[in-house]
Protein backbone atom coordinates (compact mmCIF):
# COMPACT_ATOMS: atom_id res chain seq x y z
CA UNK A 1 0.00 0.00 0.00
CA UNK A 2 1.06 3.62 -1.18
CA UNK A 3 2.50 5.83 1.77
CA UNK A 4 2.90 2.58 4.44
CA UNK A 5 5.41 0.49 5.53
CA UNK A 6 4.62 -3.39 4.95
CA UNK A 7 2.38 -4.61 7.26
CA UNK A 8 1.63 -0.71 8.56
CA UNK A 9 4.50 -0.46 11.26
CA UNK A 10 7.59 1.54 10.95
CA UNK A 11 10.92 -0.42 10.81
CA UNK A 12 11.67 0.56 14.33
CA UNK A 13 8.49 -0.53 16.10
CA UNK A 14 8.74 -3.72 14.65
CA UNK A 15 12.27 -4.16 15.83
CA UNK A 16 11.05 -3.37 19.40
CA UNK A 17 8.91 -5.44 19.30
CA UNK A 18 10.53 -8.31 17.14
CA UNK A 19 13.73 -8.11 20.00
CA UNK A 20 10.43 -8.50 22.96
CA UNK A 21 8.81 -11.51 21.28
CA UNK A 22 12.54 -13.21 21.18
CA UNK A 23 12.35 -12.58 25.20
CA UNK A 24 9.41 -13.06 25.63
CA UNK A 25 9.68 -16.81 23.61
CA UNK A 26 12.21 -17.70 25.83
CA UNK A 27 10.74 -17.04 29.23
CA UNK A 28 7.26 -19.30 28.70
CA UNK A 29 4.06 -17.36 29.92
CA UNK A 30 6.34 -13.93 31.22
CA UNK A 31 4.41 -10.59 30.31
CA UNK A 32 7.12 -8.39 28.43
CA UNK A 33 5.72 -4.48 28.36
CA UNK A 34 6.25 -2.63 24.84
CA UNK A 35 5.31 0.44 23.57
CA UNK A 36 2.04 -0.28 21.81
CA UNK A 37 1.28 2.35 19.06
CA UNK A 38 -1.82 3.96 17.93
CA UNK A 39 -3.92 1.58 15.12
CA UNK A 40 -6.22 2.88 13.18
CA UNK A 41 -8.98 0.91 15.06
CA UNK A 42 -9.65 1.48 18.79
CA UNK A 43 -7.98 -0.23 21.67
CA UNK A 44 -10.18 -3.24 22.15
CA UNK A 45 -10.43 -4.27 18.75
CA UNK A 46 -7.17 -6.25 18.64
CA UNK A 47 -4.53 -3.81 18.24
CA UNK A 48 -2.43 -6.07 20.58
CA UNK A 49 -3.08 -9.11 18.05
CA UNK A 50 -2.41 -6.82 14.87
CA UNK A 51 0.81 -5.07 16.03
CA UNK A 52 2.31 -8.64 16.75
CA UNK A 53 1.03 -9.61 13.23
CA UNK A 54 2.09 -6.82 11.71
CA UNK A 55 5.90 -7.84 13.28
CA UNK A 56 5.39 -11.43 12.12
CA UNK A 57 4.02 -11.42 9.07
CA UNK A 58 6.01 -11.76 6.13
CA UNK A 59 5.02 -11.45 2.25
CA UNK A 60 4.72 -15.30 2.06
CA UNK A 61 2.37 -15.73 4.74
CA UNK A 62 -1.49 -16.86 4.50
CA UNK A 63 -3.43 -14.78 7.02
CA UNK A 64 -6.77 -16.26 8.81
CA UNK A 65 -8.37 -14.44 11.54
CA UNK A 66 -11.40 -15.15 13.24
CA UNK A 67 -13.39 -13.55 16.19
CA UNK A 68 -15.30 -15.68 18.67
CA UNK A 69 -14.35 -18.41 16.29
CA UNK A 70 -16.21 -16.59 13.19
CA UNK A 71 -14.28 -15.99 9.84
CA UNK A 72 -17.28 -13.39 9.22
CA UNK A 73 -17.62 -10.78 11.55
CA UNK A 74 -16.75 -7.23 12.01
CA UNK A 75 -13.50 -7.49 13.66
CA UNK A 76 -12.26 -10.51 11.82
CA UNK A 77 -13.38 -9.36 8.33
CA UNK A 78 -11.73 -5.75 9.08
CA UNK A 79 -8.41 -7.38 10.05
CA UNK A 80 -8.46 -9.72 7.32
CA UNK A 81 -8.84 -6.79 4.91
CA UNK A 82 -6.25 -4.12 6.97
CA UNK A 83 -3.57 -6.96 6.42
CA UNK A 84 -4.61 -7.77 2.64
CA UNK A 85 -4.60 -4.08 1.85
CA UNK A 86 -1.36 -3.46 4.41
CA UNK A 87 0.66 -6.39 3.55
CA UNK A 88 -0.50 -7.62 0.55
CA UNK A 89 -0.85 -10.98 1.95
CA UNK A 90 -3.11 -13.69 0.92
CA UNK A 91 -5.71 -14.42 3.30
CA UNK A 92 -7.97 -17.48 3.89
CA UNK A 93 -10.49 -18.99 6.18
CA UNK A 94 -9.59 -22.13 6.58
CA UNK A 95 -7.57 -23.35 9.17
CA UNK A 96 -5.44 -25.78 7.26
CA UNK A 97 -4.54 -23.69 5.16
CA UNK A 98 -3.35 -20.84 6.82
CA UNK A 99 0.45 -19.73 8.47
CA UNK A 100 -0.45 -16.98 10.92
CA UNK A 101 -3.66 -17.15 12.42
CA UNK A 102 -5.05 -13.88 14.21
CA UNK A 103 -7.94 -15.09 16.95
CA UNK A 104 -10.22 -13.06 19.62
CA UNK A 105 -10.95 -15.41 21.84
CA UNK A 106 -11.06 -19.15 20.15
CA UNK A 107 -8.57 -21.60 19.30
CA UNK A 108 -9.70 -23.30 16.07
CA UNK A 109 -11.11 -27.00 16.56
CA UNK A 110 -9.35 -28.41 13.51
CA UNK A 111 -5.48 -29.09 16.07
CA UNK A 112 -2.73 -26.73 14.84
CA UNK A 113 0.54 -27.61 13.17
CA UNK A 114 4.00 -27.11 13.78
CA UNK A 115 4.08 -24.35 10.59
CA UNK A 116 1.33 -22.67 12.23
CA UNK A 117 1.40 -19.46 14.85
CA UNK A 118 -1.51 -18.25 16.55
CA UNK A 119 -1.97 -14.65 17.62
CA UNK A 120 -3.60 -14.14 20.38
CA UNK A 121 -5.56 -10.45 21.20
CA UNK A 122 -5.95 -10.04 24.84
CA UNK A 123 -7.64 -7.71 26.76
CA UNK A 124 -6.06 -7.61 29.88
CA UNK A 125 -2.68 -9.91 30.18
CA UNK A 126 -2.24 -9.97 34.05
CA UNK A 127 -4.09 -13.16 35.42
CA UNK A 128 -4.02 -11.15 38.86
CA UNK A 129 -5.28 -8.01 38.44
CA UNK A 130 -9.00 -8.89 39.69
CA UNK A 131 -6.92 -9.70 42.92
CA UNK A 132 -4.20 -7.15 43.07
CA UNK A 133 -4.89 -4.25 40.78
CA UNK A 134 -1.36 -3.19 41.12
CA UNK A 135 1.21 -3.88 38.91
CA UNK A 136 4.01 -3.05 41.16
CA UNK A 137 2.45 -5.66 43.22
CA UNK A 138 1.85 -8.63 40.38
CA UNK A 139 5.32 -8.00 39.56
CA UNK A 140 6.73 -9.29 42.20
CA UNK A 141 4.06 -11.80 42.51
CA UNK A 142 5.09 -13.03 39.03
CA UNK A 143 9.08 -13.10 40.20
CA UNK A 144 8.51 -15.06 43.70
CA UNK A 145 6.01 -16.85 41.85
CA UNK A 146 3.59 -16.46 44.68
CA UNK A 147 0.24 -17.98 43.24
CA UNK A 148 -1.94 -18.37 46.25
CA UNK A 149 -4.18 -15.64 46.03
CA UNK A 150 -5.58 -17.37 42.67
CA UNK A 151 -5.81 -21.02 44.55
CA UNK A 152 -7.63 -19.34 47.06
CA UNK A 153 -10.16 -17.57 44.82
CA UNK A 154 -10.43 -21.32 42.72
CA UNK A 155 -11.14 -22.51 46.76
CA UNK A 156 -13.85 -19.93 47.34
CA UNK A 157 -15.17 -20.62 44.32
CA UNK A 158 -15.40 -24.10 45.41
CA UNK A 159 -16.94 -23.37 49.02
CA UNK A 160 -19.73 -21.19 47.24
CA UNK A 161 -20.62 -22.87 44.28
CA UNK A 162 -19.38 -26.32 44.62
CA UNK A 163 -17.05 -25.94 41.66
CA UNK A 164 -14.28 -23.92 40.30
CA UNK A 165 -16.87 -21.30 38.43
CA UNK A 166 -14.63 -20.15 35.49
CA UNK A 167 -15.65 -20.37 32.20
CA UNK A 168 -13.42 -18.21 30.18
CA UNK A 169 -9.97 -16.57 30.74
CA UNK A 170 -9.15 -19.75 32.82
CA UNK A 171 -5.74 -18.82 34.78
CA UNK A 172 -2.65 -21.41 33.71
CA UNK A 173 0.50 -22.26 34.89
CA UNK A 174 2.68 -22.27 31.78
CA UNK A 175 6.37 -24.64 31.96
CA UNK A 176 5.63 -24.88 35.67
CA UNK A 177 6.61 -21.51 36.45
CA UNK A 178 4.17 -18.16 35.30
CA UNK A 179 1.06 -17.87 36.03
CA UNK A 180 -1.01 -16.73 32.65
CA UNK A 181 -4.54 -14.89 31.36
CA UNK A 182 -5.23 -17.14 28.22
CA UNK A 183 -6.71 -14.53 27.38
CA UNK A 184 -11.18 -14.76 27.35
CA UNK A 185 -11.08 -18.40 25.47
CA UNK A 186 -13.69 -20.56 26.94
CA UNK A 187 -12.07 -22.93 29.50
CA UNK A 188 -13.14 -25.56 26.76
CA UNK A 189 -10.15 -24.30 24.40
CA UNK A 190 -7.51 -24.25 27.66
CA UNK A 191 -6.40 -28.14 27.04
CA UNK A 192 -5.48 -27.23 23.11
CA UNK A 193 -2.72 -25.02 24.69
CA UNK A 194 -1.02 -27.55 26.60
CA UNK A 195 1.86 -28.82 24.58
CA UNK A 196 0.43 -27.37 21.42
CA UNK A 197 2.52 -27.69 18.27
CA UNK A 198 1.93 -24.12 16.70
CA UNK A 199 4.04 -21.23 18.45
CA UNK A 200 1.41 -18.90 20.56
CA UNK A 201 1.89 -15.47 20.52
CA UNK A 202 -0.17 -12.69 22.65
CA UNK A 203 -0.55 -9.05 22.25
CA UNK A 204 -2.24 -6.65 24.77
CA UNK A 205 -2.29 -3.48 23.17
CA UNK A 206 -3.91 -1.03 26.12
CA UNK A 207 -2.10 -2.82 28.59
CA UNK A 208 0.87 -2.86 26.37
CA UNK A 209 2.22 -6.71 27.06
CA UNK A 210 3.22 -9.33 25.22
CA UNK A 211 3.44 -13.00 26.18
CA UNK A 212 4.45 -16.47 23.91
CA UNK A 213 4.01 -19.90 24.53
CA UNK A 214 6.50 -21.97 22.71
CA UNK A 215 5.52 -25.52 20.90
CA UNK A 216 5.29 -28.34 23.13
CA UNK A 217 5.24 -26.45 26.05
CA UNK A 218 3.47 -27.38 29.19
CA UNK A 219 -0.10 -25.03 29.75
CA UNK A 220 -1.73 -26.62 32.65
CA UNK A 221 -5.02 -25.31 34.23
CA UNK A 222 -5.50 -24.38 38.01
CA UNK A 223 -7.62 -26.80 39.95
CA UNK A 224 -7.61 -29.25 42.89
CA UNK A 225 -7.21 -32.50 43.18
CA UNK A 226 -10.93 -33.48 44.49
CA UNK A 227 -11.89 -30.82 42.42
CA UNK A 228 -9.96 -30.96 38.82
CA UNK A 229 -10.50 -28.74 36.11
CA UNK A 230 -13.16 -30.06 33.38
CA UNK A 231 -13.69 -28.45 30.34
CA UNK A 232 -17.35 -27.51 29.40
CA UNK A 233 -19.54 -27.17 26.45
CA UNK A 234 -23.08 -26.91 25.95
CA UNK A 235 -24.73 -29.97 25.97
CA UNK A 236 -26.14 -30.44 22.50
CA UNK A 237 -25.34 -31.22 18.91
CA UNK A 238 -24.27 -28.55 16.29
CA UNK A 239 -27.72 -27.68 14.73
CA UNK A 240 -25.99 -27.01 11.47
CA UNK A 241 -23.30 -30.24 11.10
CA UNK A 242 -24.15 -32.11 14.69
CA UNK A 243 -21.12 -32.03 15.82
CA UNK A 244 -21.15 -33.20 19.53
CA UNK A 245 -17.88 -32.30 20.29
CA UNK A 246 -17.38 -28.54 19.62
CA UNK A 247 -17.49 -25.35 21.43
CA UNK A 248 -21.24 -24.03 20.67
CA UNK A 249 -22.59 -20.80 20.36
CA UNK A 250 -26.07 -20.14 21.83
CA UNK A 251 -28.14 -18.17 18.93
CA UNK A 252 -31.50 -16.75 20.45
CA UNK A 253 -33.55 -17.23 16.90
CA UNK A 254 -37.20 -15.33 17.88
CA UNK A 255 -38.26 -13.76 20.57
CA UNK A 256 -40.57 -16.56 22.06
CA UNK A 257 -37.65 -18.65 24.26
CA UNK A 258 -36.74 -19.93 21.00
CA UNK A 259 -32.81 -20.65 20.45
CA UNK A 260 -30.56 -22.88 18.55
CA UNK A 261 -26.89 -24.18 19.11
CA UNK A 262 -24.19 -24.21 16.97
CA UNK A 263 -20.37 -24.36 16.10
CA UNK A 264 -18.36 -21.20 17.65
CA UNK A 265 -15.68 -22.15 15.09
CA UNK A 266 -17.54 -21.53 11.53
CA UNK A 267 -14.85 -22.61 9.59
CA UNK A 268 -14.81 -26.42 11.85
CA UNK A 269 -18.69 -26.22 11.19
CA UNK A 270 -18.31 -25.32 7.53
CA UNK A 271 -16.01 -28.01 6.73
CA UNK A 272 -17.89 -30.64 8.43
CA UNK A 273 -21.18 -29.75 6.38
CA UNK A 274 -19.30 -29.93 2.76
CA UNK A 275 -17.71 -33.78 3.87
CA UNK A 276 -22.01 -34.66 4.35
CA UNK A 277 -22.87 -32.87 1.33
CA UNK B 1 36.87 3.24 7.07
CA UNK B 2 34.12 5.37 4.84
CA UNK B 3 34.88 3.06 2.17
CA UNK B 4 35.05 -0.21 4.00
CA UNK B 5 31.48 0.52 5.13
CA UNK B 6 29.88 1.25 2.17
CA UNK B 7 31.42 -2.04 0.41
CA UNK B 8 29.68 -4.15 2.76
CA UNK B 9 25.98 -2.61 2.11
CA UNK B 10 23.41 -3.98 4.39
CA UNK B 11 20.20 -5.56 3.77
CA UNK B 12 19.26 -5.91 -0.13
CA UNK B 13 15.71 -5.62 0.79
CA UNK B 14 15.42 -4.54 4.61
CA UNK B 15 11.85 -4.88 5.51
CA UNK B 16 11.80 -8.29 3.92
CA UNK B 17 14.64 -9.31 4.58
CA UNK B 18 14.62 -8.57 7.99
CA UNK B 19 11.50 -10.27 8.45
CA UNK B 20 12.47 -12.87 7.09
CA UNK B 21 15.48 -13.16 9.64
CA UNK B 22 12.98 -12.42 12.18
CA UNK B 23 10.80 -15.41 11.28
CA UNK B 24 13.84 -17.62 11.45
CA UNK B 25 15.07 -16.33 14.51
CA UNK B 26 11.62 -16.53 16.15
CA UNK B 27 11.26 -20.58 14.98
CA UNK B 28 15.20 -21.10 16.17
CA UNK B 29 14.01 -19.71 20.03
CA UNK B 30 10.86 -21.61 20.06
CA UNK B 31 12.31 -24.58 18.69
CA UNK B 32 15.79 -25.01 20.23
CA UNK B 33 18.35 -26.38 18.46
CA UNK B 34 16.99 -26.50 14.78
CA UNK B 35 18.85 -25.04 11.85
CA UNK B 36 16.86 -21.88 10.12
CA UNK B 37 17.73 -19.95 7.05
CA UNK B 38 17.93 -16.10 7.52
CA UNK B 39 17.98 -13.47 4.42
CA UNK B 40 21.77 -12.95 4.31
CA UNK B 41 22.78 -9.27 3.43
CA UNK B 42 25.07 -9.43 0.09
CA UNK B 43 28.75 -9.16 1.03
CA UNK B 44 29.08 -8.94 5.12
CA UNK B 45 32.63 -7.16 6.23
CA UNK B 46 35.05 -10.28 7.43
CA UNK B 47 34.82 -12.01 9.71
CA UNK B 48 31.39 -11.82 10.15
CA UNK B 49 28.69 -14.36 9.04
CA UNK B 50 26.03 -13.98 6.34
CA UNK B 51 23.68 -15.26 9.17
CA UNK B 52 25.33 -13.37 11.95
CA UNK B 53 25.21 -9.72 9.72
CA UNK B 54 21.75 -10.60 9.07
CA UNK B 55 20.93 -10.55 12.63
CA UNK B 56 22.76 -7.81 13.83
CA UNK B 57 20.71 -5.88 11.44
CA UNK B 58 17.47 -7.62 12.02
CA UNK B 59 18.00 -6.86 15.81
CA UNK B 60 19.95 -4.07 17.15
CA UNK B 61 19.28 -0.12 16.91
CA UNK B 62 19.76 2.72 18.57
CA UNK B 63 17.42 1.64 21.70
CA UNK B 64 19.59 -2.17 21.98
CA UNK B 65 23.00 -1.59 22.64
CA UNK B 66 25.90 -4.23 21.12
CA UNK B 67 29.57 -5.05 22.58
CA UNK B 68 31.38 -6.49 19.67
CA UNK B 69 34.49 -8.64 21.78
CA UNK B 70 37.62 -10.54 19.72
CA UNK B 71 37.72 -10.49 15.93
CA UNK B 72 34.47 -8.71 15.64
CA UNK B 73 35.51 -5.85 17.95
CA UNK B 74 37.12 -4.02 14.60
CA UNK B 75 33.51 -3.73 13.03
CA UNK B 76 31.94 -0.85 15.23
CA UNK B 77 31.79 1.61 12.36
CA UNK B 78 30.16 -0.89 10.42
CA UNK B 79 27.75 -2.18 12.96
CA UNK B 80 26.92 1.53 14.13
CA UNK B 81 26.31 2.68 9.98
CA UNK B 82 24.03 -0.03 9.38
CA UNK B 83 21.96 -0.34 12.66
CA UNK B 84 22.42 3.01 14.77
CA UNK B 85 23.55 0.49 17.72
CA UNK B 86 25.65 1.91 19.64
CA UNK B 87 28.97 0.29 20.76
CA UNK B 88 28.51 -0.32 25.60
CA UNK B 89 30.63 -2.37 27.37
CA UNK B 90 29.36 -6.67 27.99
CA UNK B 91 27.87 -5.79 31.14
CA UNK B 92 25.49 -2.79 29.53
CA UNK B 93 24.36 -4.64 26.03
CA UNK B 94 21.46 -6.00 25.19
CA UNK B 95 23.47 -8.13 22.52
CA UNK B 96 27.12 -9.37 22.89
CA UNK B 97 28.37 -10.43 19.37
CA UNK B 98 31.28 -13.03 20.29
CA UNK B 99 33.22 -16.42 18.36
CA UNK B 100 33.84 -17.94 21.61
CA UNK B 101 31.40 -18.19 24.72
CA UNK B 102 31.92 -15.25 26.79
CA UNK B 103 31.62 -15.62 30.83
CA UNK B 104 28.07 -14.84 31.39
CA UNK B 105 28.80 -13.71 35.22
CA UNK B 106 29.90 -10.66 33.32
CA UNK B 107 26.48 -10.01 31.28
CA UNK B 108 23.02 -8.96 32.48
CA UNK B 109 21.19 -11.78 33.26
CA UNK B 110 17.96 -9.79 34.25
CA UNK B 111 16.28 -9.39 37.22
CA UNK B 112 13.60 -11.80 38.95
CA UNK B 113 11.18 -9.04 37.95
CA UNK B 114 12.35 -8.49 34.63
CA UNK B 115 13.85 -11.30 33.67
CA UNK B 116 13.64 -10.03 29.95
CA UNK B 117 16.47 -7.66 30.53
CA UNK B 118 19.46 -9.91 30.09
CA UNK B 119 21.34 -10.12 27.47
CA UNK B 120 21.42 -11.93 24.65
CA UNK B 121 24.81 -13.78 23.39
CA UNK B 122 25.11 -13.80 19.59
CA UNK B 123 27.62 -16.28 19.31
CA UNK B 124 29.63 -17.25 15.83
CA UNK B 125 30.59 -20.50 15.32
CA UNK B 126 32.21 -22.86 12.47
CA UNK B 127 29.44 -24.86 12.18
CA UNK B 128 25.98 -26.02 14.13
CA UNK B 129 26.50 -29.56 13.38
CA UNK B 130 29.72 -31.54 13.78
CA UNK B 131 30.71 -30.99 16.89
CA UNK B 132 30.26 -33.35 20.46
CA UNK B 133 26.70 -34.40 21.07
CA UNK B 134 24.42 -32.76 23.24
CA UNK B 135 21.19 -33.50 24.55
CA UNK B 136 18.19 -30.69 24.56
CA UNK B 137 14.73 -30.69 26.89
CA UNK B 138 12.46 -27.48 27.75
CA UNK B 139 9.67 -25.68 26.17
CA UNK B 140 10.07 -25.74 22.24
CA UNK B 141 10.75 -29.58 22.42
CA UNK B 142 8.66 -32.71 22.22
CA UNK B 143 10.73 -34.77 23.92
CA UNK B 144 14.66 -34.53 23.01
CA UNK B 145 16.84 -32.73 20.49
CA UNK B 146 19.95 -33.75 19.88
CA UNK B 147 22.39 -30.83 19.43
CA UNK B 148 25.94 -30.90 18.37
CA UNK B 149 27.58 -27.93 17.55
CA UNK B 150 30.88 -27.31 16.63
CA UNK B 151 33.24 -24.23 18.33
CA UNK B 152 31.07 -24.32 22.24
CA UNK B 153 33.64 -24.92 24.89
CA UNK B 154 34.46 -28.26 26.64
CA UNK B 155 32.62 -27.26 29.79
CA UNK B 156 29.63 -26.01 28.50
CA UNK B 157 27.18 -28.14 29.73
CA UNK B 158 28.22 -26.90 33.32
CA UNK B 159 28.72 -23.49 32.22
CA UNK B 160 24.28 -23.83 31.35
CA UNK B 161 23.60 -25.52 33.80
CA UNK B 162 24.97 -22.41 35.67
CA UNK B 163 22.92 -20.18 33.53
CA UNK B 164 19.36 -22.61 33.93
CA UNK B 165 19.62 -22.57 37.80
CA UNK B 166 19.04 -18.70 37.15
CA UNK B 167 15.58 -19.07 35.60
CA UNK B 168 13.75 -16.94 35.24
CA UNK B 169 16.71 -15.12 34.79
CA UNK B 170 19.44 -16.06 32.37
CA UNK B 171 21.56 -15.65 29.22
CA UNK B 172 19.32 -16.60 25.94
CA UNK B 173 22.33 -17.87 22.89
CA UNK B 174 21.93 -17.45 19.37
CA UNK B 175 23.98 -19.54 17.29
CA UNK B 176 24.91 -18.45 13.86
CA UNK B 177 26.93 -20.28 11.39
CA UNK B 178 26.79 -19.65 6.86
CA UNK B 179 23.25 -18.29 6.52
CA UNK B 180 21.90 -20.47 9.17
CA UNK B 181 20.88 -19.90 13.11
CA UNK B 182 19.76 -22.04 15.92
CA UNK B 183 18.53 -20.74 19.58
CA UNK B 184 19.35 -21.32 22.94
CA UNK B 185 16.95 -19.92 25.48
CA UNK B 186 17.32 -19.88 29.00
CA UNK B 187 14.41 -22.82 29.01
CA UNK B 188 16.70 -24.85 27.64
CA UNK B 189 18.37 -27.80 29.91
CA UNK B 190 21.10 -29.32 28.18
CA UNK B 191 22.69 -32.72 28.89
CA UNK B 192 25.28 -34.50 27.68
CA UNK B 193 23.53 -37.79 25.63
CA UNK B 194 23.16 -40.91 27.85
Amino acid sequence: MKGYNFAYLDEQTKRMLRRALLKAVAIPGHQIPFGAREMPLPYGWGTGGIQVTACVIGRDDTLKVIDQGADDTTNAVSIRRFFAKTAGVATTTRTVDATVIQTRHRIPETPLTEAQIIVYQVPQPEPLYKLEPSRAETRRMHALAEYGAMHVKLYEQVARYGQIAISYDYPVMVNGRHLMAPSPIPAFDNPKMHRMKALQLFGAGREKRIYAVPPYTDVVSLDFEDYPFRAGRAPHACALCGDTASYLDEVVTDDRGGRMFVCSDTDHCATRRERVA
Amino acid sequence: MAADILAHPGFADPVHDRQVSFRALLQALARPGTFHPVAVPPDPPAPLAPATAAVLLTLVDGEAPVHLTGPFAALGAWVAFHTSGTEVAAGDAAFVLADALPDFASLKAGTDEIPESSTTVILQMPALEGGPPLTLRGPGIETTRDFGPCGLPDDFVARWAANRRLYPRGIDLVLCAGSLVAGLPRSTTVTPPR
